[in-house]
């Protein structure tokens, strides 16, 4: 992930103290390859070795990617968003701003894959693709908090004040998620339809093995992309301030010298 | 109480006495938004069909849609206040209390919705032909769901007040985070209409909870919102 921009070699760029123009480092290149050795593997795993389901059949694979992506864009995400915004609060550094949104952008690819994957399962298992069950409700609010979230970023092109208005909007969609999650249990709890439970011990030791390892590859993944996401977030930082100086130093040039 | 917290709550009554006062000489409120209301109670008849009883069966669903859909009004009007003249700034160089400003808001903001959530409820009664049974479970279920709505949409206000696209960006914010208080209060009227009061508390413990929740969150954070020219 290397900008076209970039001519001479990261060592060499070090070395005359110029920030690099890409998202790359040794680290997160090792990281990818992780990340995408674990994925693949744990599709194989999902999708071709592991045992069909006695009563769902082939649509079980589904839930090797869907419940993997709902915790990582649902706990991760969200929790880093939160981590994210009240440090920004706290420090009020760049850092903890570009953090949450980061995450929360993840969050919100990471949700909307979750809402898909769970509507391509229902339709051969419950026989539709939504059904108003909690956690499918819950996940839909938190889908359409987290585009809130991206819509206050885009608002604003005052970075301060973008920083300081997305910190408290993320903090309060965090401190709702307990709150939704409790009215919707309550709500639907009445009348819920059986969900698999994945962490039945009688779960088969390879669907069980299976589960775990989509979880840890998309948990990785997951931080893999942020990682470059964050990096991203801060070029494009470090660019709008460079086109500032630069825009101020052309009119400076442009004034009349005085005596 | 110590000398601060007596001042947070002076600093409330200033700002409240100040947006109510101007809500008594400009009587948007009363010209504009309740009527507003009334209107959407007629749609709601429109759209469903008043001899089949769908009417009476959906007013718990009704009645919340039609306040959230006013504290979107309610609350947008709240801040256009603040944006003439530099009100934002002005309330800033006060010197008041973040938190006594922050409640001050919602206070008035809760009289002018509790006021018309009374208008509304007589709305119901005569024009969905709704017995109004139960009544603990309603006025508690409102009073609770009316300040976390209050809490909540002064919060939200506050975050899209000044911003070029503040109009859609607070319904877009707002509504989904107040889906506790819709479920909350619609679960607590129904309950009430139909005579199990039990389930009825029930539902007011969450919607306390809410409140309560988002009454101390605004008066942690609108300190930061009050830094914004």
């Amino acid at each position: 992930m290397t900008t076209s921009a970039q001519v001479e070699t990261p060592r060499r760029r070090r070395g005359r103290n110029e920030r690099l123009a890409t998202t790359s480092s040794r680290f997160t290149r090792a990281l990818g390859v992780i990340a995408l050795l674990m994925g693949a593997s744990a599709l194989l795993l999902a999708l071709v070795i592991s045992p069909p389901e006695v009563t769902q059949g082939d649509a079980v694979r589904l839930f090797y990617l869907h419940v993997p992506l709902a915790v990582a864009g649902g706990y991760l995400g969200v929790g880093l968003l939160a981590v994210g915004s009240i440090g920004y609060l706290w420090k009020r550094t760049t850092f903890w701003d570009l953090l949450a949104a980061s995450a929360a952008e993840l969050a919100l690819i990471f949700t909307a894959l979750t809402l898909l994957t769970g509507s391509l399962w229902g339709r051969p298992v419950w026989g539709t693709y939504w059904e108003w069950d909690p956690r499918l409700t819950l996940t839909a609010v938190l889908f359409v908090l987290l585009i809130g979230y991206r819509a206050m970023r885009t608002a604003s092109v005052d970075p301060q004040l973008r920083a300081r208005r997305s910190a408290v909007i993320g903090l309060l969609a965090a401190a709702d998620v307990p709150l939704i999650r409790m009215s919707v249990d309550w709500w639907r709890g009445l009348h819920q339809t059986a969900t698999l439970n994945p962490l039945n011990p009688s779960l088969d030791g390879m669907m069980l093995f299976t589960f775990f390892w989509s979880m840890v590859s998309f948990a990785v993944l997951f931080l893999w992309l942020l990682v470059h996401r964050f990096r991203v977030a801060w070029l494009e930082e470090q660019l709008a301030d460079r086109a500032l100086d630069e825009a101020i130093a052309q009119r400076r040039a442009e004034a009349p010298q005085t005596p | 109480m110590d000398r601060g917290g007596l001042l947070m709550w002076r600093d409330a009554l200033l700002v409240a006495g100040k947006d109510l006062r101007i809500e008594f000489r400009s009587k948007i409120a009363l010209n504009q938004i309740a009527p507003f209301a009334l209107v959407v109670l007629l749609l709601f008849a429109f759209a469903l069909d008043p001899d089949r009883g769908f009417l009476g069966e959906a007013t718990p669903g009704l009645f919340w849609i039609t306040v959230l859909l006013s504290t979107l009004l309610v609350v947008q009007r709240s801040y256009a206040v603040e944006a003439a003249d530099s009100g934002r700034d002005s309330l800033r160089l006060t010197g008041l209390d973040p938190a006594g400003v922050f409640l001050g808001k919602a206070a008035a903001v809760f009289v002018v919705l509790a006021l018309l959530e009374v208008g509304l409820a007589a709305g119901v009664r005569l024009m969905y032909d709704t017995s109004l049974r139960g009544w603990p479970v309603l006025v508690v279920a409102s009073l609770a769901a009316t300040t976390g709505l209050v809490a909540a949409g002064t919060m939200y206000g506050a975050l899209a007040a000044g911003l070029r696209a503040r109009e859609t960006l607070l319904p877009l914010l707002f509504l989904p985070v107040v889906a506790p208080v819709m479920i909350g209060g619609t679960r607590a009227f129904a309950a009430a209409l139909d005579g199990s009061s039990g389930e009825g508390w029930r539902w007011c413990g969450l919607l306390i909870t809410f409140a309560v929740a988002y009454v101390a969150l605004g008066m942690l954070l609108f300190e930061p919102l009050l830094e914004d020219s």
